[in-house]
């Protein structure tokens, strides 16, 4: 108990000092909650995206077998899904139509594919909100395609999808297999890739081998490797945002070194009339911890809390503009909120220990010099 | 009149209490929504045999990353921001800076 009250009144006086010089500090933790504000924005931005991306992936297709040629991807013959069907523990094979149509009017590139069943007529497609959005020149309910061969295609939007699942679906247009060859120039006899599900998941890598034997010129994509490419992206994107705010945390960690190390002649007096009358340097130092803790502490919560709110609330604004890029058709979505207590336990020794341990050294170093000498400033 | 210590440890505790309530009550409103959309979207992902997030349309191996070429550079679209650090250092050719000029030119019919 006396320990706590010895420790309250430490806090106090810190806090008058604190006050004091309450300009310097208000700027300081001003600084430091952008700080914590940025990086917090950044990880959960980052936790909810691969969050998504994981939940949205878990049904994707166990096996896609791709053909390549020159190194580069292929069209692949029907045949080959005959050359695969007969593989032991492989489930239903189909093949995937699906290619890219650059609109030049609206200067976006959109997904064409063919769905496993087709609902409407020959002639019509499903579109998704992106698409409405974006595609300049839609006419009495009609896209206007300009095929493989130059002549012009228009086809009507029969359905939509639904708003909220732009994430997945916001540059789709699904359209009958007829209209898409006729489009895109693909031959009858070809697919973009083939998919499979396999029956027992623990064989799939087993399966993904017998592929590569019986056709050397395909490569199978398994759905691991897709989960694993969205957690790598995610992290590069990251990654990109961290690099651009590197400068900002050097910054940062420079402004909070030379506050702790470069103890001015006012506060180097004031540890010396400390000292003079009968304050331990342990004190003196408990006093400094306390200081950087009610910096630290109070920006740590301040920008974690804004962070939130920046990214659940606003849906980051501030990243939205890296995320885009150049794209013309941005997709409209929500993230979800996630806790990750890592994340907010790595922030917090990223932050908050650094600043408050950097305070200690330089008031060590004054607190057991002679009292006198640090009051004549010698 | 109140101690510094204790009003700023009131503070302290008052601001992560509010932000925890306030977190834990937002994403608990709109946690069933939530869990509603991504099984909207993940019910079509398995239905069309979806891959990809429609993140990034600026280029196709962005847009479909686990499908594409093994990163090719540049490949469709004119500028497209780069993953990689050969991306700042190397412009892509003057071709795809101006396709719409570049294109008709070259491709003119007399």
């Amino acid at each position: 108990m006396q320990w706590i009250n010895r420790q309250r009144y430490l806090l106090d006086f810190t806090l008058h000092a604190l006050w004091r010089r309450r300009w310097k500090h208000l700027a300081l933790l001003t600084v430091y909650s952008a700080m914590v504000f940025l990086i917090a924005s950044i990880l959960f931005f980052g936790d909810s995206l691969r969050r998504d991306a994981a939940v949205l992936l878990k049904d994707s297709p166990e096996l896609i077998v791709q053909r390549l040629m020159a190194g580069r991807q292929d069209l692949v013959p029907m045949a080959y899904m005959e050359k695969i069907d007969g593989i032991r523990g492989l489930g239903k094979v189909r093949p995937r139509l699906w290619g890219y149509y650059y609109h030049p009017a609206s200067r976006a590139t959109y997904t064409l594919m063919v769905p496993p069943e087709v609902t409407w007529s020959e002639a019509a497609v499903k579109i998704g909100n992106g698409v409405r959005r974006t595609w300049q020149g839609i006419r009495d309910n009609q896209l206007y395609f300009q095929t493989h061969a130059g002549d012009s295609l228009a086809l009507t939007i029969a359905e939509s999808f639904c708003g909220e699942t732009e994430l997945m679906t916001a540059d789709l247009i699904l359209m009958s297999e007829s209209a898409f060859r006729r489009i895109t120039g693909m031959p009858t006899g070809y697919a973009t890739d083939l998919v499979a599900r396999v029956r027992n998941r623990q064989e799939t890598r087993t399966i993904a081998a017998k592929v590569i034997e019986l056709l050397p010129d395909t490569r199978p994509i398994l759905r691991e490797e897709i989960q694993r490419t969205y957690d790598t992206i995610f992290d590069w994107r990251s990654g990109y945002v961290l690099v651009a705010i590197c400068g900002a945390v050097l910054a940062f960690f420079i402004f909070a070194w030379d506050k702790a190390t470069g103890l001015n002649a006012e506060e180097r007096a004031e540890i010396g009339i400390l000292k003079g009358v009968g304050w331990e340097t342990t004190d003196v130092l408990h006093m400094k911890i306390w200081e950087g803790l009610a910096i630290s502490l109070s920006a740590y919560l301040i920008g974690v809390l804004a962070a939130y709110l920046h990214v659940y609330l606003a849906d980051a604004p501030l990243f939205a503009h890296a995320l885009k890029g150049w794209s013309v058709l941005y997709p409209h979505y929500r993230l979800s909120p996630v806790f990750n207590a890592n994340t907010l336990s790595v922030l917090f020794c990223c932050t908050v220990m650094p600043y408050t341990l950097v305070t200690l050294l330089p008031t060590w170093r004054v607190a057991i010099t002679d009292p006198d000498a640090v009051m004549r400033q010698i | 009149m109140l101690r510094p210590s204790t009003l700023w440890l009131a503070l302290l505790l008052t601001l992560a209490a509010a932000g925890l309530t306030f977190g834990i009550g937002h994403s608990r409103s709109i946690a069933s929504e939530d869990r509603a959309r991504l099984a909207a979207m993940a019910e079509q992902a398995a239905r069309l045999d979806l891959t990809d997030l429609c993140l990034f349309t600026e280029a196709a191996y962005t847009r479909h990353p686990s499908q594409a070429d093994y990163h090719a550079a540049f490949q469709n679209h004119p500028m497209a921001l780069e993953h990689f650090p050969s991306g700042a250092l190397v412009q892509p050719p003057p071709l795809l800076r101006s396709p719409l000029v570049q294109w008709s030119s070259a491709h003119a019919v007399d």
